[in-house]
């Protein structure tokens, strides 16, 4: 056999999910059609804090089609301990539990939910449930909130939480260091709003049992979830996200939708949905505010000597969240002296949470702006600076990396980008009333890896199928699934069927923390690879043995639905042949990808993560402010990559977000009131068509065995990691106009004078 | 100071309207649509919009709701061939109309140009905003104002997408109005 | 959404009848009112779908206008061949708000009469003294970023959205309405109006009245005119400041010009005495300058948005130059010309 085709890792597979996609077949939370489905509309609070003290209900009873109405007071029986409501990614504290009791916690928070046979009829009941409080005194303002910071302490703190380790004499060398950097920079809070909203589909089967359609990034974490908070059993609940709008980390754990809806379900003995509403969005699930404080000293030349990092991130009253914010920078710069202290804030909002790179994606991007200012204290490139402080080793932790080929990255990213052309001084680039400027920043994420399983069903027509409770969350899961097991089975991928997001499935983590491609790819590949392993037995079987000779799986080329060996490809058979031949009409295998032992140990030996250095181009006019992004160049070192077509995509999305990050997303919050204020996308501003224009992507050569069993990183966050500190430093460079709080909105670059003639 | 309720104040009014009709029933009144060539004769109450019309009482889900405000333009249709955003449109008042949606641009197996552009360029991620996105594009192109990459930038910014796939779907667009330019066209 | 009556009048008569009872709201595109409608901000208890009413056309007036029914789309009147020739700075007003598919639905009439983009107007749970007359303004002392500069008042500190009426109002545009009392017209000038005591009222319709047109004079801003928008990003938002220029010139002296102002004010914001300042001048940054601090006299920041002077300041000055120079902003290309 001649070259076979294979599409295999590293091919530009189309998503496999594609044609669902674009002809609007794929099914998200909300849309499978149960029958004698019921339609819940939540009443959300008006108050930020305090009791209910009455609720009116007679008028939206009277509406024609309601059939019930949710609250505190009917509600059906739930867990009463806390620890019964913990979800996979619970964090220290009280999990909110909707309609526990009279309490509210936070504006928006779900009353009761109005239970109707059609959803205008619920909506319209819902508008005229009247609602009595008390209200207590409350804050939402962040700057206010710093007065109750506090650092958690050990048995309080996130277990993924990473505290900062210090090193050398941080004051000391600050003080001695012949050019400091001393800033306050902050970023806004920002909600995830994926364009699905939130929905859950609760198909009550009248056996006890539940199907729940839900939005969520882990079906099985949600299903033991919902199993323990309303005392269902764990078998009497099904969880399938086939298909997941968007999350970002809004769908790591359950929202209170699925909440009403079980709840209204259990009660009602009925299938019903919940939908929240756009400002609805706004009243759960949001990225921290951050305030943090970064002190910077080097010698003349620009080589670090001394940082101080001080940062706080917002929470709730009843859950701390925490992230990693300060260690970034001391873990990817060489400089001897360093410090960090973290502390949260809380408020009277609901709990802060994951969201696109939680931690990196702020902790990092500020201090990239700091960086940027060393440089020009420095009068050097900030390119040069970066390369002149680059670490081969996690500079905190003091371990080697498996892999980082973030120098690599700076200099094909640069080399593209054409950052040589860059003349240093700001405002030194103008082309009409548009002032340019050219930033660079630098990226970093975990390279993480999560026990997972899969199965693989071949069957002798051919074709097979992989499954594993993963999620896709537009990252790309059933493509990476299908085209490892095209790349260790050769089968093609039209015969290969990928199933995930059913909490029946083999067990799988939450899909987060950009582990989801290398874990869910490792269990796959263990799993064909244990088919691989029967077919050789069963081909044994066949007259003239083909395959004779082959002690493993390793000597044998799969390709093309055949099986040959790789010293005489010319002994070959099919791979339907092989089963026919050996009486099997299917295989089934089911196997775990766990770090194992050595895999335990590299973890504690070595870091992990992904690296990436952005450059981006931006267009300012002089007087009007107004900022264009013209052109950003991601380049990033990831490991191996499955699918250029699918992880480009990931980057692109990644940079686009954080272009939002740098220019656009805020959430504005009324202090007396104690609520959002921009609830909806017309004044909660994501970057539009028109907002991005030129993104190029560039993967650098990256190998490494040792970091997960595919070489693979993970890439659903790094692009994000930098990005909107590149835009910033962009701005900087060419306004002149040092601005330390993202977003940058024209208002604050008006306010801000350049600091350069 | 405020003296007085106005009686300018003609749609606008507290809780107290609302409770004054909640016991009424909402009449059903006949509606007349061809949704993708299928002439279709319904009784819809008249606070039921196009896309819940669509999404709940057709099972036609592939028209999406991201915002239901008019903001995302995810549930993207063309109502006799021009793009609107069917959250905003009650069903009622469209009677008469020729409504198409993702699902009657093209299916699996027969995928329209700008479907199969969209696969190629890997022009969505999670696929929320998609057949908004190409409803959107397939209503740019009927329209004919847009003919430059920044002129299909522009003419496509009534479609977010959160997952930033931009470059993408104008990489797509552009393809199809190219190849629609170079006489490839479709039926 | 509140539970209402619907009935689909064909003709204007029939409308207006419908339209004079009380809670009654005239439905047309649906942009605004069923957005409205479905935040519980608009609750009417009768809907009048007035989309099959014979108000979409676009037509030659005598003495050289053109009379842009109601019920035209913004799309078509944007598209329109004798819009963009004859009237370029309306074509682009519009072009510069919304998104196409909106555009496609919005009707000349219905942009006229949008509302406010106000957080707590939008937001029943807050106290908003334009939806619920004395409940306080939730604005003033809140999230004001996007609020009015010019022309408030203690009870109202909102903003009118609409980019097509700015170019309106440097248009000086006439408005027929038809209601119960019959027909008027109402110059552009004086259809919106400022909150003062009464902020739920933000034009000077009367009940049940109903916009059938809008008239454009025979006059001609194609060469000289701009339409200038600044935003927090470059499409789909609301206005953070417009400037509408209409300008003619003549050996090189201005000998009329028009500003409108959109996102600063309570309805578009123009100041005949400063345009005034222009007349004789020839296009130059000193006389710019002076008009755009006259046109801003009396400006006031309510503390998120105090940037809107400065912003307003310069997007005049930038914006008289597009006009003079005969280089007005494109609405595709997001380099300001």
């Amino acid at each position: 056999m001649n070259a076979p085709a294979k599409v295999g890792i590293g091919t530009p597979l189309s998503r496999v999910d594609g044609t669902e996609k674009v002809t609007g077949t794929a099914k998200y939370a909300a849309e499978y059609n149960v029958p004698d489905l019921l339609y819940g509309v939540a009443v959300s609070s008006r108050i930020a804090k305090g009791r209910i003290t009455a609720l009116d209900e007679e008028a939206a009873r009277a509406v024609p089609g309601v059939v019930d109405i949710v609250s505190h007071r009917n509600r059906p029986k739930q867990a009463w301990l806390d620890r019964s409501w913990k979800d996979e990614l619970s964090i220290p504290g009280e999990p909110f539990k909707a309609f526990h009791d009279e309490q509210i916690l936070f504006a928006g928070q779900p009353i009761a939910v109005v239970i109707a046979e059609t959803f205008e009829a619920a909506r319209f009941a819902a508008s005229l449930v009247e609602v009595s409080y008390t209200e207590e005194a409350h804050n939402i303002d962040f700057e206010a909130s710093l007065a109750e910071k506090f650092t958690p302490s050990h048995l309080k703190r996130r277990n993924n939480y990473h505290p900062p380790k210090n090193r050398g004499n941080a004051d000391a060398a600050f003080k001695a260091a012949n050019l400091t950097v001393e800033g306050e920079y902050h970023l806004a809070t920002e909600h995830h709003n994926p364009m699905e909203m939130h929905a859950s589909t609760v198909e009550w089967h009248g056996d006890g049992s539940i199907t729940v359609f839900d939005k969520i990034q882990g079906p099985q974490g949600d299903q033991a979830y919902l199993a323990s908070a309303f005392g269902l059993g764990k078998k009497n609940v099904r969880v399938v996200n086939s298909y997941v709008g968007g999350a970002f980390g809004s769908g790591l754990r359950p929202q209170w939708q699925v909440q009403l809806a079980v709840m209204a379900a259990i009660h009602l003995e009925r299938s019903v949905r919940v939908v929240m509403t756009r400002a609805q969005m706004f009243t759960h699930a949001h990225r921290p505010e951050c305030s943090y404080s970064i002190k910077l000293g080097a010698e003349h030349n620009g080589k670090l000597s001394a940082m101080i990092n001080s940062a706080t991130t917002s929470t709730s009253r009843f859950e701390s969240n925490m992230e990693d914010i300060v260690v970034w920078g001391m873990m990817n710069y060489d400089c001897p002296n360093a410090s960090g202290e973290y502390f949260i804030a809380p408020r009277d909002t609901y709990t802060s949470a994951d969201m696109r790179a939680p931690g990196a994606a702020t902790g990092m991007t500020l201090f990239e702006i700091a960086v940027d200012e060393m440089a020009y204290k420095a009068k050097v490139d900030p390119l040069d600076l970066r390369l002149l402080n680059y670490s081969n080793v996690d500079a905190m932790n003091e371990t080697p990396f498996t892999s980082k080929a973030l120098r690599e990255a700076y200099r094909e990213g640069a080399e593209r980008f054409g950052w040589e052309k860059r003349t240093p001084q700001p405002r030194s680039m103008k082309e009409g009333r548009e002032l340019i400027g050219w930033g660079v920043a630098t990226g970093m994420w975990d390279a993480q890896f999560s026990k997972t399983a899969a199965r693989a069903v071949l069957t002798d027509d051919g074709r097979l199928e992989v499954a594993s409770a993963a999620s896709d969350i537009g990252t790309g899961t059933y493509t990476v699934m299908v085209q490892v097991a095209a790349d260790t089975l050769g089968i093609t991928p039209e015969h290969i069927r990928a199933k995930l997001g059913d909490s029946d499935l083999p067990t799988a983590p939450v899909e987060g923390g950009s582990w989801g491609a290398a874990s869910t790819g490792a269990a796959v590949q263990l799993a064909c690879q244990s088919v691989a392993k029967q077919l050789l037995k069963a081909a044994e079987k066949i007259e003239g043995k083909p395959l004779h000779g082959a002690n493993s799986i390793d000597d044998l080329v799969f390709a093309d639905g055949a099986i040959a060996l790789k010293t005489d490809p010319s002994r070959i058979v099919t791979i339907t042949d092989v089963m026919k031949a050996a009486g099997l009409d299917r295989i089934e295998v089911e196997e775990t990808a766990s770090p194992g032992i050595s895999g335990m140990i590299s973890m504690m030996r070595k870091s992990r993560n992904t690296h990436s250095a952005i450059f981006c181009e931006v267009r300012v006019d002089e007087e009007l402010n107004q900022v264009r992004v013209t052109r950003v160049v991601n380049a990033v070192a990831a490991g191996r990559i499955i699918n250029p077509k699918t992880a480009r995509s990931q980057i692109l999305g990644g940079v686009v977000m954080g272009i939002g990050m740098a220019l656009h997303e805020e959430t504005f919050g009324d202090r007396q009131l104690g609520r959002w204020m921009n609830h909806n996308y017309a004044e909660y501003h994501v970057p539009a068509h028109a907002d991005v224009e030129d993104i190029e992507v560039i993967f650098v050569d990256e190998p490494d065995p040792e970091v997960t069993p595919l070489g693979v990183k993970g890439l659903g966050e790094i692009g994000i990691v930098g990005t909107a500190a590149a835009v910033a430093n962009a701005i900087y460079h060419a306004t002149g106009k040092r601005v330390r709080a993202l977003p940058i909105t024209i208002d604050k670059l008006l306010d801000a004078e350049p600091d350069v003639a | 100071m405020i003296t007085e309720r106005a009686e300018a104040l003609h749609h606008t009014a507290g809780r107290e309207s609302g409770k004054r009709v909640a016991a009424t029933p909402i009449a059903t009144l006949p509606l007349q649509l061809t949704i993708n060539g299928e002439e279709r004769a319904l009784q819809v109450e008249p606070w039921t919009t196009l896309l819940d019309l669509l999404r709940e009482k057709l099972d036609l889900t592939g028209s999406k709701k991201g915002c239901d405000h008019g903001q995302c333009g995810a549930c993207t249709v063309l109502i006799d061939g021009k793009r609107i955003n069917s959250c905003l449109k009650l069903a009622v008042t469209l009677d008469g109309a020729e409504i198409t949606t993702i699902e009657g641009l093209g299916q699996p197996g027969n995928l329209h140009q700008l479907q199969a552009a969209f696969i190629e360029h890997d022009a969505f991620q999670c696929g929320y905003c998609t057949p908004g996105q190409i409803c959107s594009a397939q209503g740019l192109i009927n329209e004919g104002h847009a003919h430059s990459r920044a002129e299909v930038r522009e003419q496509m910014s009534g479609n977010l997408c959160r997952c930033g796939a931009y470059t993408n779907i104008a990489d797509a667009v552009i393809e199809v109005l190219d190849r629609r330019a170079n006489g490839e066209k479709q039926e | 959404m509140i539970r209402f009556d619907y009935s689909r009048p064909s003709g204007v008569n029939e409308a207006v009848q419908a339209g004079a009872g009380a809670q009654v709201a005239y439905l047309a595109g649906g942009t605004n009112l069923v957005d409205l409608m479905k935040e519980n901000v608009a609750r009417p208890l009768h809907v009048v779908d007035i989309n099959r009413l014979p108000l979409d056309a676009i037509e030659e007036m005598d003495g050289g206008g053109l009379r842009l029914g109601a019920l035209v789309t913004n799309a078509d009147t944007a598209y329109d061949e004798r819009v963009q020739r004859r009237y370029p700075l309306l074509s682009s007003a519009i072009l510069a708000g919304a998104s196409p598919q909106l555009r496609n639905a919005a009707t000349n009439g219905g942009n006229l009469n949008q509302r406010t983009r106000c957080y707590y107007f939008y937001d029943v749970d807050t106290p908003c003294n334009k939806r619920n007359p004395g409940e306080g303004c939730g604005a003033i002392g809140g999230v004001n970023r996007i609020h009015a500069i010019l022309g408030t008042s203690d009870h109202c500190i909102a903003t009118h959205p609409s980019d097509m009426c700015v170019a309106l109002a440097a248009l000086n545009a006439d408005i027929h309405v038809t209601g119960p009392a019959g027909e008027r017209v109402i110059p552009i000038g004086e259809y919106h109006r400022l909150p003062g005591d009464e902020p739920w009222r933000d034009n000077t319709l009367k009940t049940g009245e109903l916009v059938t047109a809008i008239d454009l004079p025979a006059e001609d801003f194609a060469s000289h005119y701009t339409y200038l928008k600044l935003r927090d990003r470059l499409s789909y938002a609301f206005a953070l400041v417009s400037v509408a220029v209409a300008m003619r010139i003549e050996d090189g002296a201005i000998t009329e010009a028009r500003v409108a102002l959109g996102g600063v004010a309570h309805k578009p914001w123009r100041s005949p005495s400063a345009e005034e300042l222009l007349v004789g001048e020839a296009p130059g940054d000193a006389i710019f300058a002076t008009v755009a601090g006259a046109i801003l006299e009396g400006a006031q920041g309510q503390g998120d948005n105090d940037f809107k002077i400065d912003l307003a300041r310069r997007a005049i000055v930038r914006a008289l130059h597009q006009a003079a120079n005969g280089t007005p902003q494109s609405q595709t290309d997001k380099r300001i010309a």
